[in-house]
């Protein structure tokens, strides 16, 4: 057994996260960054926490992740990270010219209570800062939040520095993409795009972490949001936030900056999910919504209602990030599944209300749990009492799957052990498609797979 | 085989290319990193290794490849042991990044043997902790953990906060162990990520702390008297330990303890009982060789199983220090069993490989042993560096007294160290040790990378992203052997990067099946027909003379 130590037996913990379901708010703002065109990231604090971001997001991406660290030593620890900073900052533009250095900082910075507002202007009165190009920063203390915290962190900062609002208002709707894979911003995209609403999607991760082979490396690749397009989003009609951890705040910071009005839909991950983000940007946007995305939408009740047998009442454990859980957990009741374990380590008040709304009447067994302690280890136990039909969750539940023999679906961040999350978009009802396939396959393989001789069979 | 020949050859072509970029690229840097980079920066020359800069700080901003002390002490060291709890004390990062990412695998004996490599466990501090400090959250974590899990030995990990707030783990791990009671064996690392310039602080750290609170606590002899050893420094990336112990049991080789791959806690705690070390990773362990030289008496040995040729030069000095015929005939024998499959599977392999270019950046002996594996393959290492060496670790262990010793080392606890009163014991004479120097087997030695690589390479300290995409753009290596990091910065180049961190989830590498392993996976590497076709046929110029000929 992988995880032989795991048991049944429950007790009271308080200060023991064994397994976490999060890590820590810097990685979401590395992420967040990398989504903005010609930006690199820095991280403010020790060169590790750098190095263990940017491998685990190439792990996942199995993409170049450039960032840059200040390389604390014991002495910038005593003395402050300000001179490293500073040398940081000419260092970058000198070498690697980007046209933003978004520095987010660590826990290690925030401890000593570095000033990353007094230090920038410091290096900007020292001109290390050259002529159209910017350094700006947010706050990431990693013994706050977790990733969606800093992801949510980063993109605030961006509306903060950047976002402007003219006399020229613009007819356009504001996409704020939430944690969600490249292949979901491009298909974001294509949707905006054949319903013919002029949008600007911020951050926008597509051709940035899922770029062509072709024997050139692009240290800043095509994609991303430019600043162009951050600084115009001060002058669009409406914005649109998908998914209220990752993007209310800078839909927040956003209205009040600006006085753009916004709406937050979760990320449209399954049928329900994505009907609301095209009426909501449909009505926004002020276009109809064409037929090709209602044959779409028709095709994956198609898909559905054809293998609807294989999902009915079938338990389902889940683990991962609020955002997403939420609208995939609202899918899973779609396709009369039953989700009766869910962990987040985000920890707030809407995934658990969320929940509490969803599974409440449906799965009136349903076991949630979010915030500290709210971990891998909690699941297993779980499903240690009373099993399940399916796990869904980050590579890190393949050990579960295993110890358990439970068919499972790689779903959120990091999945590192297999491709495809580049590929095949979760979100919108070809997302939707790609999700039912994935997980019919699952059910589907493992039955073949354990079931008695006799009963294989030649069609399903 | 390539010749001291060709490799002259080859230096005397490329010395002053490579001097010529080594100035354009350090041109480019502002100018007090240029000269600071510039020591690090040198070309070699095998017959007298020049003084290379390394183990200093990292400049910030550069985009280094280097990790902090957490990593080197937690993630490195102490990780691979199956049977111990390892609590990182700090928020949540710090244990997840480090949570099942290094590969070391690890075979417990059956169903009953501990094994909490699959666990992360963190006391994920929160705001009110960094406040109020984080002791006794510290504590109540390790009463939750001993009391879900009934481990013997539990270890914590600082991280960067705990230093700054003024949390004493030592102070918690003591009171610990004394209100559990029962024998429970706990202790701390003060491994913050920015106590030292890269992982290598972290190492150091680990070292003393296993020397501390585990080598020599259990005086109990088990297995075979003869030939006792350990090996230091293995970390069973891959299964690479598996295959070394293969290789010694066949040899019947009583190996004692591996710090650390495949090992548990009992295994260190007798570890003073081996009558010889061999020191495999120099760079991570060289400091547990020489502590247990000084207090139990017994001698090191550099050895780098990595490569077929260096794993018979391994055993052959194995053999030569215990002076056994019997051992010696058994080794010679099991040496001639084994060559037959990775001779033939070299010699397949070198249809692909020979005169191909290789370059390595990694780590902080990988760089150097991974060489002995390229030369088997008839390939040449061009340049190459480490993440984390020292300066001994590149020029050989005779620079040790001209370190310069700085600021960040001085930093890491040093532990004095003396004879232990009753279980020092030399395991050789004076006159067998001067035997053993007049027949070649240096005791306590290493000559380090610089001594291998021909004339004119390129040896880079502490590689930036920078350096690295001015090196592959200007000599497109066939293989350029890194990290996870650089892996698909170098494959969008259209060069193949092999990872030496883990192995690209290939492996074992060490001993004689790995040496076959590598053969196989470089041939692969250099001849997968993908990489010819990083062009579309519309986008030569062939194809657009034809269409307009047309």
């Amino acid at each position: 057994m992988l995880l032989r130590h795991t048991t049944e037996k429950e007790i009271d913990r308080k200060a023991l996260t064994i397994n976490p379901v999060k890590t820590c708010q810097p990685i979401g703002a590395m992420y967040a960054a990398l989504g903005v065109h010609r930006c690199l990231p820095h991280s403010h604090g020790s060169q590790g926490c750098c190095s263990y971001h940017r491998s685990m997001l190439t792990r996942h991406f199995k993409e170049p992740i450039l960032s840059s660290t200040s390389s604390f030593s014991e002495g910038a620890s005593v003395f402050g990270g300000s001179s490293n900073l500073i040398s940081a900052i000419d260092t970058i533009f000198t070498v690697y010219d980007p046209d933003v250095i978004a520095v987010h900082t660590t826990c290690l910075s925030e401890t000593i209570g570095d000033d990353m507002a007094q230090i920038i202007s410091k290096a900007k009165e020292e001109e290390k800062i050259p002529k159209n190009k910017t350094v700006i920063y947010c706050n990431t203390p990693s013994y706050i939040g977790t990733h969606i915290t800093g992801y949510s962190n980063q993109l605030s900062a961006f509306v903060n520095f950047f976002s402007i609002s003219t006399p020229k208002k613009r007819n356009v709707v504001n996409l704020v993409a939430g944690w969600m894979e490249p292949s979901d911003m491009r298909e974001i995209k294509r949707i905006s795009r054949i319903m013919e609403a002029r949008t600007i999607l911020f951050p926008d991760m597509s051709d940035v972490l899922d770029t062509p082979l072709n024997g050139k490396f692009e240290m800043y690749p095509s994609g991303g949001a430019t600043i162009q397009e951050i600084t115009a989003i001060g002058d669009s009609k409406f914005t649109i936030g998908l998914g209220a951890y990752s993007t209310e705040n800078a839909c927040v910071k956003l209205e009040n900056k600006c006085k753009v009005r916004f709406e937050i839909v979760e990320i449209p991950i399954g049928l329900k999910a994505t009907d609301r983000f095209v009426i909501s940007l449909s009505r926004h946007a002020n276009v109809p919504i064409p037929d090709i995305l209602t044959e779409e939408r028709g095709r994956l009740v198609d898909l559905i209602a054809d293998n609807s047998k294989y999902f009915y009442k079938k338990r389902v454990a889940l683990f991962g990030d609020p955002d997403t859980l939420i609208p995939l957990i609202e899918f899973l009741l779609t396709l009369d599944m039953k989700p009766v374990y869910v962990v987040t380590g985000t920890a707030g008040n809407h995934f658990n209300r969320s929940m509490q709304e969803l599974l409440s009447e449906k799965v009136s067994e349903a076991k949630y749990k979010s915030g500290e302690c709210a971990d891998m280890f909690q699941l297993h136990q779980w499903i240690k009492q009373k099993s399940v039909d399916l796990l869904i969750g980050n590579t890190y539940g393949k050990y579960i799957a295993r110890d358990e023999n439970i068919p499972f679906v790689r779903f959120g961040f990091p999945v590192t052990d297999r491709p495809g999350n580049n590929y095949f978009p979760h979100v919108g009802y070809v997302g939707a498609s790609n999700l039912v396939i994935k997980i019919l396959e699952k059910i589907l393989d493992h039955k073949d797979r354990t079931c008695h001789e006799s009963k294989v069979e030649f069609q399903m | 085989m390539v010749v001291k020949k060709d490799k002259t050859e080859l230096g005397d072509r490329l010395v002053h290319e490579l001097q010529e970029f080594r100035e354009v690229i350090i041109a480019k840097y502002p100018k007090k990193v240029a000269k600071k980079r510039a020591k690090s920066i040198v070309v070699n020359n095998p017959d007298n290794p020049p003084e290379i800069q390394a183990n200093v700080r990292t400049i910030p901003g550069i985009i280094t490849q280097r990790g902090c002390t957490y990593a080197g002490c937690k993630g490195v060291v102490l990780g691979p042991t199956r049977d111990i709890v390892n609590i990182t004390h700090g928020p949540i990062g710090c244990g997840f990044y480090s949570w099942l990412t290094r590969r070391n695998q690890t075979l417990p004996i059956d169903e009953n043997d501990s094994n909490f490599i699959t666990y992360c466990f963190s006391t994920d501090m929160q705001d009110s902790n960094i406040v109020f400090g984080g002791e006794e959250k510290l504590k109540q974590a390790i009463r939750e953990a001993y009391e879900l899990f009934r481990p013997h030995t539990i270890a914590i990990f600082s991280t960067c906060p705990v230093g700054l707030i003024g949390d004493d783990v030592h102070r918690v791990a003591k009171h610990m162990m004394e209100e559990i009671g029962g024998g429970i064996n706990i202790f701390g690392f003060s491994c913050e990520g920015y106590r030292g310039v890269s992982q290598s602080a972290g190492h150091h750290i680990a070292n003393n702390g296993l020397f501390k609170n585990l080598i020599g606590r259990d005086d109990s002899v088990n297995g075979s008297l003869e030939y006792r050893v350990n090996l230091l420094g293995e970390y069973n990336i891959g299964g690479d330990a598996f295959e070394l112990e293969r290789i010694f049991e066949k040899c019947g080789i009583n190996l004692i303890a591996t710090f650390s791959g495949n090992s548990t806690i009992k295994k260190f705690e007798n570890a003073h009982t081996a009558d010889l070390n061999m020191v495999m990773c120099h760079r991570s362990i060289n400091y547990v060789a020489e502590m247990m030289e000084t207090a139990f008496g017994i001698p090191w040995i550099k050895v780098q199983p990595i490569g077929a040729r260096s794993t018979i030069k391994m055993l052959r000095r194995v053999a030569q220090y215990f002076g056994s015929k019997k051992l010696i005939d058994r080794v010679e024998k099991i040496i001639t069993e084994e060559m037959i499959e990775v001779d033939k599977a070299c010699k397949d392999a070198r249809k692909f490989t020979v005169g191909k270019l290789a370059m390595l950046f990694v780590g902080g002996s990988r760089a150097h042993h991974y060489q002995d594996l390229f030369e088997e393959l008839g390939m040449v290492t061009i340049a190459a560096g480490y993440e984390f060496g020292h300066r001994d670790d590149y020029e050989g262990r005779r620079v040790i007294p001209n370190i310069k010793i700085d600021a960040d080392s001085r930093n890491i606890e040093e532990i004095v160290v003396t004879k232990d009163s009753t279980r020092y014991k030399p395991r050789k004479t004076e006159k067998e040790l001067n035997e053993l120097k007049v027949n070649g087997l240096e005791l306590g030695e290493y000559d380090g990378m610089m001594k291998q690589m021909g004339k004119g390479t390129l040896v880079i300290d502490d590689l930036s992203h920078y350096e690295m995409d001015k090196l592959i753009e200007k000599y497109h290596p066939d293989v350029f052997c890194a990290g996870i990091k650089e892996k698909f910065c170098v494959q969008k180049m259209g060069i193949p990067l092999k990872q030496l961190h883990n192995y690209d989830s290939g492996g074992p590498y060490a001993g004689f099946k790995g040496a076959i392993n590598f053969y196989q996976d470089i041939a692969m590497l250099v001849n997968t027909s993908i990489w010819k076709e990083l062009k579309a046929p519309w986008e030569g110029d062939a194809f657009i003379e034809a269409t307009f000929v047309c």
